[in-house]
């Protein structure tokens, strides 16, 4: 949120996608979030996928809560109609918005502590009943907004910024996720764009409730030795199932490399990671078989990445209710009352 | 031996059945009203029951009211007995001169009667046992049985309910004629061994005319599938949830497309009443009409949504069906005590539309507008029930609809205005009445987006910390208030016959028994110019009815007197011409109440002054 515009002016040799629509057509404001935060990288990555998937932007309904995260989507789709709700609350608001008209694309996005904390429930029943939406966590273990709390993602025995020891359990959301019937389920990290990316994209195409967990760490209040959801952490505990590519701001770094190889990559301020594709025998259809992958490497305290589930043949909450074709905020008198003579039958009824 | 004469009266009695929650009663005991009803003799019903399911003590109440008064009387005429846990508070609360109906098959000793009531004993255990050996069926045509022999006494005519039966059991032939069965069992039984009629008795007459017999609750959900409400997000609640499951009940029926069988609509049970209220505003934000129902405790954790209704000025329409309160208070007493909780609902500096529809006809009326208001104003609208009207049959004039109607969707910019060029600032207020223009989401490529937030900005929606900017919005939704006034259903006044600088005003479900108070305080001489409030933000008239009258009487059932609050709040008046008329004992306000407490007021206002006393 901001009062700062971006300049409208743009490079006329800009690249365009099928609608002819550039990247600026989908930015938003400028951010107004700490330099150098994770959450203005995803905002970046649904920038891109929404470029290559050619949306029209104004076509895409942005619903959030409250906190840092919930700011963001101020930061893309600038034709799009945003809401920033309340915290914790942006699932049943994009639950209705999606029930009114169910044409549009309903992006929702939150945070740890409006989806884990404040809005557990609200995240649970919109994932159960299968709104069809890409419900994205920027996912950073810690309330920015409030200098500095844990969140309920944070882990057990992970310390502070003023160096407080977390001794609750973590609430690992992929694994609710998963548990409630997601039919897309996806954890990703904010600086590998090249795998948000995708998946932000692959989400935006599912019928059914899509949800990707993004790891994206806090670089004011979570960003220290002792948090397990800092840069170098993650970038230690990482075990992608697809590909990683951490990115800390600037330009993307390609790499090729074979299936099922490990690469190790420089990153622009000098880290190495470790790559590793997607494993050949991880099958994405298993529902069960993912939760038990999960579970195996939270055991280890690794994270893992990629997509961990998803039911192609997935339905949503309008097929659920049989609803109309039709948007339901299109509908007018003339097709929703049932008139007086109906209710001259109803009122002989009643006697 | 009675020492009081028996109560002698044709089409106006009141007849109690006191029962055992769980005991399958209240079938009988409402087909005990239908019947009434069908010898064309008005009645008001109404179910005193307890928040557990099975074996507490409930109440089903029966006022036969040829006069038509609707609102509770007070004081009981004849006491179906059927509950031992009760028997000595039913037995006390019966009239002088009253009826005392039991099942005599256990014998009673002489100190658990009345020497003033008649006692009128029927071996109902010992007919159901002769006749049936499932327990079940002993205990669901016993109640049968007791209605077979209260025909008998009140001279009731059989074929009416026999009628009844034939209807309810439409098709399902055994259960039919068993029923019938166990009806001539009672009354062939009453009929034999009593004297037969007793003094209360049911005569045939035409005064129901077309008036139509229906809940509040049931009558509301018919006015959201007229109004055009297409979505309902709901969290069960008792009173409210009538509301909601009947809402489905009519959309099954009359809301689904005849080609294809989808549904014109799309309900959701939420996981509890902050998403149930959150869906409302979702669906609202994006063009469709939504509402959700439920009571007090609801409307508690509904309220930072209600907030954000009011700042960013999305329409939501919340039916409140009002229970005693604070906390779980009776969750199945009535009471109308959430006016300030819902006029002033949320944080910071708020206000809401309210109605307060007075029947089941208005509950239809009034929901059905609430939707266009809602739109209209951009605002949360309430319809402010009642467990009173909401839960209970009443009698009300039928359901009217104009089919000319068109729905009110306020003032929306489509993709075309914006073509046009139209300056479009979601927070502009173009036409100084303080209701901006809305956009739905996707309406246009490049023109009439705009984020909606719950905090600060300015005219274009834009965020802003300006506290001028902040100020010159909280004016503007000031002044859409005041549209509000000219908007919402205006209060409706009667006159005394003579002139008077008396007043009273009341609203909602006190409105029958107000109706029938004002009768006895002209029989105590007291003359009272009426005003019944329909709607808050309140209408002008009525600071004119308070400019005009020494001493306004407020009636209300709630302990606080909180439309007096409202109304002193509001009109800036001296809170000592307001005076607060209360009822909050849960059970509904009764025209005796009524009459007595202004009566003793106004007599008390006549006192002779004490100077002239001593000059």
């Amino acid at each position: 949120m901001t009062y700062i515009a971006k300049p409208k002016f743009h490079h006329p040799g800009l690249k365009k996608n099928e609608l002819g629509y550039t990247h600026r057509d989908y930015e938003g404001k400028i951010s107004t979030l700490c330099a150098g935060c994770g959450h203005d990288s995803i905002t970046a990555s649904i920038i891109e996928a929404c470029y290559e998937l050619s949306i029209e932007p104004h076509r895409v309904a942005k619903i959030s809560g409250i906190g840092c995260s919930s700011k963001t989507p101020d930061y893309f789709l600038g034709n799009s109609h945003g809401f920033n709700s309340v915290h914790g609350r942006m699932p049943s608001v994009l639950t209705g918005a999606n029930l009114a008209n169910r044409d549009l694309i309903y992006l929702g996005v939150s945070g740890d502590g409006d989806s884990a904390s404040i809005g557990f429930g609200q995240f649970a029943h919109s994932i159960r009943r299968g709104v069809n939406m890409t419900y994205i966590v920027e996912n950073n273990g810690v309330y920015g907004l409030t200098k500095g709390q844990f969140s309920a993602t944070a882990d057990r025995g992970s310390k502070s910024k003023k160096g407080v020891t977390n001794t609750d359990n973590a609430i690992d959301l992929v694994a609710i996720a998963l548990q409630l019937g997601a039919t897309f389920v996806a954890r990703s990290f904010s600086g590998d764009k090249s795998q948000l990316v995708p998946l932000i994209a692959a989400a935006i195409g599912h019928k059914g409730a899509s949800f990707i967990d993004v790891i994206s760490p806090c670089i004011a209040f979570n960003n220290h030795a002792g948090s397990t959801k800092s840069f170098d952490y993650v970038r230690e505990h990482n075990d992608a199932v697809n590909r990683l590519d951490v990115l800390v701001g600037r330009d993307p770094i390609a790499v090729d490399y074979a299936p099922g190889t490990v690469q190790v990559v420089e990153q622009h301020d000098g880290s190495k990671i470790a790559l590793r594709k997607i494993d050949a025998d991880y099958d994405p259809h298993d529902r069960l078989g993912a939760q038990t992958f999960l579970a195996k490497h939270a055991a280890k305290g690794q994270i893992v990445t990629g997509l961990l589930y998803v039911d192609p043949d997935a339905d949503d909450l309008h097929a659920h209710l049989n609803t109309v074709e039709t948007p339901l905020n299109t509908l007018e008198a003339d097709t929703l009352c049932p008139g007086s003579a109906v209710l001259d039958k109803i009122n002989a009824s009643l006697r | 031996m009675s020492d009081k004469k028996p109560i002698s009266s044709v089409n106006d009695f009141v007849v109690r059945f006191a029962n055992v929650n769980g005991s399958g009663s209240a079938s009988a005991n409402e087909m005990f009203a239908r019947a009434i009803l069908r010898h064309g003799v008005p009645v008001s019903p109404r179910n005193i029951f307890p928040s557990n399911i099975q074996g507490l003590p409930t109440w089903y109440e029966v006022r036969v009211t040829e006069a038509g008064h609707l609102g509770a009387r007070g004081g009981v005429d004849m006491m179906v007995a059927m509950n031992p846990q009760t028997w000595d508070k039913d037995v006390a609360g019966i009239e002088p001169g009253g009826y005392l109906f039991y099942d005599s098959t256990k014998p009673m000793p002489s100190t658990k009667f009345r020497d003033d009531i008649t006692v009128i004993g029927v071996p109902l255990t010992a007919i159901t046992n002769s006749t049936y050996t499932d327990p079940r069926q002993r205990q669901l045509f016993k109640n049968i049985i007791y209605l077979g022999a209260l025909s008998a006494l009140l001279e009731m005519d059989p074929r009416l309910i026999e009628q009844l039966i034939g209807e309810q059991y439409k098709g399902k032939e055994k259960l039919l004629s068993s029923n019938v069965h166990a009806l001539h069992l009672g009354r062939d039984w009453a009929l034999q061994n009593l004297k037969c009629p007793i003094g209360l008795r049911v005569k045939k007459s035409d005064k129901v005319g077309d008036r139509i017999f229906i809940e509040g609750n049931s009558a509301a959900a018919l006015g959201a599938v007229y109004g055009g409400a297409t979505v309902c997000a709901w969290y069960p609640i008792t009173p409210s949830s009538s509301v909601a499951e009947a809402f489905t009940a009519h959309c099954k029926k009359y809301r689904h497309d005849p080609e294809t069988g989808k549904a014109k609509y799309a309900i959701v049970q939420g996981e509890d009443e902050l998403a149930s209220i959150g869906i409302v505003i979702g669906a609202s934000w994006n063009g469709a009409r939504a509402f959700t129902a439920t009571s007090g405790p609801g409307i508690s954790l509904m309220t930072e949504f209600i907030g954000l209704s009011y700042f960013a000025e999305i329409p939501a329409v919340i039916m409140n069906i009002q229970r005693a309160g604070p906390s779980t208070g009776m969750p199945t007493r009535t009471q109308q005590c959430d006016i300030i909780a819902c006029a002033y609902a949320s944080h910071g500096d708020t206000k809401h539309v309210l109605l307060f529809p007075e029947d089941p006809a208005e509950a239809f009326e009034f929901a059905a507008a609430a939707f266009d208001l809602a739109e209209r104003l951009q605002t949360t609208i309430f319809l402010m029930l009642d467990l009173d009207i909401g839960m209970n049959h009443r009698l009300c004039r039928p359901l009217k609809w104009d089919d000319a109607k068109q729905y009110d969707r306020g003032k929306v910019m489509t993709a075309e205005m914006l073509e046009e060029g139209r300056d479009f600032g979601r927070y502009l207020d173009v036409d100084g009445d303080g209701i901006p223009y809305r956009t739905y989401p996707g309406t246009h490529p490049t023109k009439g987006s705009y984020f909606t937030r719950g905090t600060s900005r300015d005219r274009y929606a834009r965020y802003s910390e300006e506290g001028s900017v902040y100020a010159d919005n909280m004016q503007r939704l000031v002044r859409k208030f005041e549209t509000a006034q000219d908007l919402v259903p205006r209060p409706l006044q009667a006159n005394a016959e003579r002139p008077t600088k008396y007043g009273v005003i009341y609203f909602g479900s006190t409105s029958p028994a107000m109706d029938e108070a004002i009768g006895l305080l002209e029989e105590r001489g007291h003359q009272l110019d009426r005003l019944r409030i329909r709607a808050f933000p309140f209408h002008s008239s009525v600071a004119s009815f308070l400019a005009e009258h020494d001493f306004v009487y407020v009636v209300e059932q709630n302990r606080d007197s909180q439309l007096r609050q409202l109304i002193v709040n509001e009109n800036g008046i001296d809170p000592v011409r307001l005076v607060p008329i209360v009822h909050y004992d849960g059970t509904p306000i009764t025209a005796r109440y009524i009459a007595k407490a202004i009566g003793d007021h106004q007599d008390h206002l006549k006192v002779t002054p004490l100077r002239k006393a001593v000059s």
